[in-house]
């Protein structure tokens, strides 16, 4: 069936969060008096959910797959859809849901929350184009497009100085980084005479003596990167905006804008700057990444170690994950059997981790919606008044650290499997010490909950809602960070196909 | 039928949490009477034909596909044999128990308490049968979180001490373990096309482990050994590795004791049959001196310790330390009475120490103290409790027709003429002296606290235990005295599954 429809119809998912976006924008424009929390967070998460079903249910029927005729390009290549897009696009639907459903209930007191939802799914819409962007020009605009209305929603409470300081600081570091990331673009098309991903590839092996202009281009595009999935050496701004950002919006960065980046990471170095090509030339990126891999995960784990306030340790700890994605390019070698593994495997962690990271942020949101503050200590003896979402945190802590029970243990496990199998034993081995180091940081946060006392005995009392949205959305997230480990087979699966395409 | 049993208990689990805490306990207790019956069930079809991992018929078995890593499939096997049924008949039959004594101490969080001990019961059901290493490794890692919070939430006063310190111990030998294991399956290469562990066993036994990383098989089988080795130490325990048990027991509350003795042991004995001594028998018996000697090490010092302390339960825990010394010197001898024997000490070790651990929470209960300096003659207030106490004592040292002189029993003949085991006699010799040391702390202990006046300062009145809490002792003396009269009931299975393993030693060494 999905043969019959137009080609364009590849990009359904997208279309479906740009429409929802603009719908959510419309109604709150012209007319103001019919827009209420919860008919706005309802259409957006309708949208987000269509947004998903349709990503998905491309993926199933093959749309852009290997067996279906390849990938799908449309405007003249300036985009492409393939499992890969789609597979990310799925993630950044979930999220996007998620995120909704629980804003719904964290705005619950506010005048106009239409904006929010409008301003969410618009950057998810550009993740979507991200995904699927097959020219360096596509790439910049998308990821400007998911830039700006991200910095809007840092700063979206805007009578809450550290909302405001959040989202100032993150825009100026993301200004740098995106002037950075574009004169790179610009260096790589001076160098390979192209902005189309295949050309700028075929550029890169035959480069005349511009090896040096392509490869500061290469390094500045890196460093683009890096910003966007909060990798040293960008991560700084991280723990500053996803402390000050509502907490709903800290889970849509780490999480759905963290992925955004990723892909494009894994597009540009297999399809514009190929590994055989770049280190033919000269252009040795496999090892910067390596370097930036080790550094990312250990300054992220180490530095969560040594966190008193839960968002801010949680943010410490997306940078860590950051670094064990990372090992998905840094990995990658020229003649290696497990490229697609091992990048497949980095795919399905962003997909694990889109559910667990989402969940605990989300849990911050509750706490933060509760009041009962921000620290450990005030976290302590959350369970005995709120069992299901403290048991639901308790799963996120432990999948986060790659315990067994949880589908956490297995995206990690297969990334550092890809990483040995590619060689990389020694990437595996900082990941491996990185996961134990973790488990130390995140159980923190259980003890808190369940085996501490509370502070004082009115310390509780704070927890007189049970906001529907945010724990459907809490619970939800659980319960997938729970099925996915017995449901691990067909992601992995489509994952490591979508991912061995691109090589 | 296994993954029906799993499966109901964990359906269990979920039911009794979000039970009202006022009858959780009746609850859980109903539903936990079902996986026994399956158990039993499981029992009585059960024809006992060899080792699962040594290419025996495997009972009940399950085996389906469920994902692929690095061109190895990864699948949900399950399966019994003569090893593993009785450890998930002891499994099914200590946790009702268990949950009956829970009913007096545990006065808070009822349902979470008791979802939590069935979701743990599942948890090691799968550990016993599961026979693909992931699934294994799932179950396995499974267990420690109920167990965290059974300890750090429900415990005495040091409990969030103790939960760390168990939850970091078991982990990172967890870790240890793992990376050991991997090192096998990565030499091993496309000689084995799963995790399967008979096809693993299989394809070393035959010499398909080959060199990684320029690192030669029989190093990687070296390493691999001794990380395992290391990592079921910690479980078992073994001294030096016992520090964290001690903790783990005396904050505790007496049901989770009783489970932790009883089962969560065994799962450290159980492992390192089935993965250093049936997997990689050779490194093993190359090993012989140094692991007889730990053994016996294990036996004699964790009973001196015994008889250094005075908090009753502290002395049990340590009497376990003691306890399962003689299995790992049961194993190492490499004989079908000694790795029999020590099978069969698992079982019955986990009968007797989960009748003196629960026999202590039931004086604490009237007492509210553990300490021998405390109290004196108990036996005239809580005579039947008391009674099964020292019944349960005097199976600990090896009273004949109990199952504890069995199990001992079958250790001893089958290590004093191990062929595999240099200087046999003489180490069978140093560790039968812990007995004597073993009754040496236990009259003692029993003499100053159960017998003589009574004395106890209390400013309530102190009677006799209720039903409900001397009932699950009586059952267990049953079991033991059972056990002790007819061994064959389980050793007659035991024993065909641990031939194989023997025979896998003298055929390659």
């Amino acid at each position: 069936m999905v043969n019959t429809l137009p080609q364009i119809a590849a990009l359904l998912p997208v279309f479906l969060l740009a429409f929802t976006g603009l719908a959510l924008l419309l109604v709150d424009t012209i007319s103001p008096d019919a827009r209420s929390n919860t008919s706005m967070a309802v259409v957006g998460a309708l949208g987000s959910l269509a947004a998903l079903a349709a990503s998905v249910w491309l993926v199933v029927s093959g749309t852009g797959s290997g067996d279906t005729g390849g990938a799908i390009t449309l405007f003249a290549e300036a985009i492409k859809v393939d499992t890969l897009a789609l597979f990310f696009t799925a993630i950044f639907a979930s999220v996007t849901a998620l995120v909704v459903v629980a804003a719904h209930d964290y705005f619950h007191d506010h005048k106009s929350p239409a904006a929010f939802y409008s301003l969410t799914l618009f950057a998810a819409t550009g993740m979507g184009l991200l995904a699927a962007a097959n020219s360096l020009a596509v790439v910049f605009v998308a990821l400007e497009m998911v830039s700006l209305p991200s910095y809007v929603l840092v700063a979206y409470l805007k009578r809450d100085r550290g909302s405001v300081e959040a989202g100032m600081k993150y825009f100026l570091v993301g200004a740098l980084s995106s002037a950075i990331f574009l004169f790179g673009i610009s260096l790589v098309y001076a160098a390979t005479g192209s902005l189309l991903f295949g050309g700028v590839a075929e550029g890169i092996g035959s480069l005349d003596g511009l090896a040096g202009v392509a490869g500061l281009g290469i390094v500045m595009i890196i460093g683009g990167v890096a910003y966007k999935t909060a990798s040293v050496p960008f991560h700084f701004w991280a723990p500053e905006a996803y402390e000050g950002a509502p907490a709903p919006v800290s889970a849509f960065l780490s999480s759905a804008s963290k992925a955004a980046g990723f892909v494009v990471a894994f597009r540009l170095f297999t399809e514009a700057f190929p590994v055989g090509a770049s280190l033919a030339a000269g252009i040795d990126w496999v090892l910067a990444f390596g370097i930036l891999a080790a550094v990312t995960m250990t300054l992220g784990n180490f530095a969560a170690a040594v966190q008193e306030e839960v968002k801010r340790m949680l943010a410490y700890s997306s940078i860590g994950h950051a670094g064990y994605v990372l090992i998905g390019v840094a990995a990658l070698s020229q003649d290696g059997g497990a490229n697609g593994a091992v990048m497949g495997a980095a795919m399905a962690h962003l997909l694990v981790y889109g559910f667990m990271n989402t969940g605990a942020f989300l849990f911050v949101a509750m706490a933060e919606r509760w009041g009962v503050g921000r620290t450990f200590e005030d976290y302590a003896g959350l369970a005995r008044r709120a069992p299901v979402a403290s048991t639901a945190m308790a799963v996120f802590m432990f999948s986060l650290a790659g315990l067994p029970p949880f589908a956490g243990f297995f995206s990690k496990y297969f990334l550092f499997m890809g990483a040995i199998d590619n060689g990389f034993l020694w990437l595996a081995a900082f990941g491996a010490v990185n996961s134990v180091v973790s488990l130390y940081y995140y159980s923190r946060v259980v003890k808190a909950l369940f085996i501490d006392d509370p502070a004082s005995s009115s310390s509780l009392d704070a927890i007189d809602v049970r906001p529907t949205g945010l724990y459907a959305a809490v619970v939800f997230a659980a319960v997938a960070t729970v099925l996915l480990l017995p449901g691990f087979g067909p992601v992995i699966e489509t994952a490591e196909a979508a991912a061995s395409a691109l090589f | 039928m296994i993954e029906a049993l799993i499966g109901f208990t964990f359906a269990a689990a979920l039911l009794v949490l979000l039970a009202p805490n006022a009858w959780a306990g009746r609850l859980a207790f109903a539903l936990s009477l079902l996986p026994f019956a399956g158990s039993l069930y499981l029992w009585s079809g059960f024809e006992s034909a060899g080792n699962a991992l040594t290419g025996g018929e495997i009972a009940y078995a399950t085996q389906i596909e469920w994902l692929e890593v690095g061109g190895r499939t990864v699948s949900w096997f399950v399966g019994v044999d003569g090893i593993s049924l009785p450890l998930v008949v002891l499994t099914t039959f200590l946790v009702p128990l268990a949950i009956v004594s829970a009913w007096t101490p545990i006065d808070d969080r009822q349902s979470q308490f008791y979802g939590l001990m069935l979701f743990m019961e599942a948890n090691l059901l799968g550990v016993f049968t599961a026979l693909d290493f992931f699934l294994w490794f799932v179950f396995w890692e499974a267990v420690l979180v109920p167990m965290y919070f059974l300890i750090g939430i429900w415990g005495g006063p040091r409990r969030k001490y103790a939960a760390i310190k168990f939850f970091v111990y078991t982990n990172a030998a967890s870790l240890l373990m793992f990376i050991g294991f991997m090192s096998l399956t990565f030499a091993l290469g496309d000689s084995a096309s799963s995790f399967a562990l008979p096809e693993i066993t299989g394809a070393i036994a035959d010499g398909g482990l080959g060199s990684w990383f320029g690192i030669a098989p029989g190093t990687i089988a070296m390493g691999a050994f001794l990380a395992m080795f290391l990592g079921f130490a910690v479980k078992v325990p073994i001294v030096p590795f016992h520090t964290w048990l001690p903790d783990a027991h005396v904050e505790a509350p007496t049901p989770v004791s009783v489970l932790l003795a009883g089962v969560l042991l065994k799962m450290g004995t159980y492992a390192l049959l089935r993965f250093n001594f049936t997997m990689l028998p050779d490194q093993a018996s190359a090993l012989a001196i140094p692991i007889a000697a730990i053994a016996v090490i294990s036996v004699i010092y964790g009973a001196m310790l015994a008889l250094a302390q005075k908090d009753l339960k502290r002395i049990v825990a340590y009497s376990s330390v003691s306890s399962m010394g003689y299995v790992i010197l049961g194993l190492i001898a490499f004989t079908e009475y000694g790795v029999g024997g020590a099978t069969f000490q698992m079982v019955a070790h986990g009968l007797i120490s989960g009748l003196m651990f629960m026999a202590v929470g039931v004086i604490y209960n009237a007492t509210h103290t553990r300490m021998v300096g405390d109290m004196s003659g108990m036996a005239d207030r809580m005579p039947v409790a008391v009674g099964i106490l020292v019944a349960g004592a005097f199976g600990y040292m090896g009273l004949p027709l109990m199952a504890g002189f069995a199990g001992e029993f079958f250790i001893f003949v089958g290590s004093f003429a191990a062929p595999a085991l240099p200087y046999a006699p003489i180490f069978t010799a140093l560790a039968m002296f812990g007995i004597v040391i073993v009754a040496g702390y236990l009259l003692s202990a029993m003499q100053s606290t159960l017998f003589g006046p009574y004395e106890l300062e209390t400013d309530y009145e102190v009677g006799p235990a209720p039903f409900h809490d001397v009932a699950p002792l009586a059952v267990l003396l049953v079991a033991i005295i059972v056990l002790g009269v007819a061994p064959d009931i389980f050793f007659e299975m035991i024993r065909d599954a641990a031939v194989p393993v023997v025979e896998g030693v003298t055929l390659n060494g």
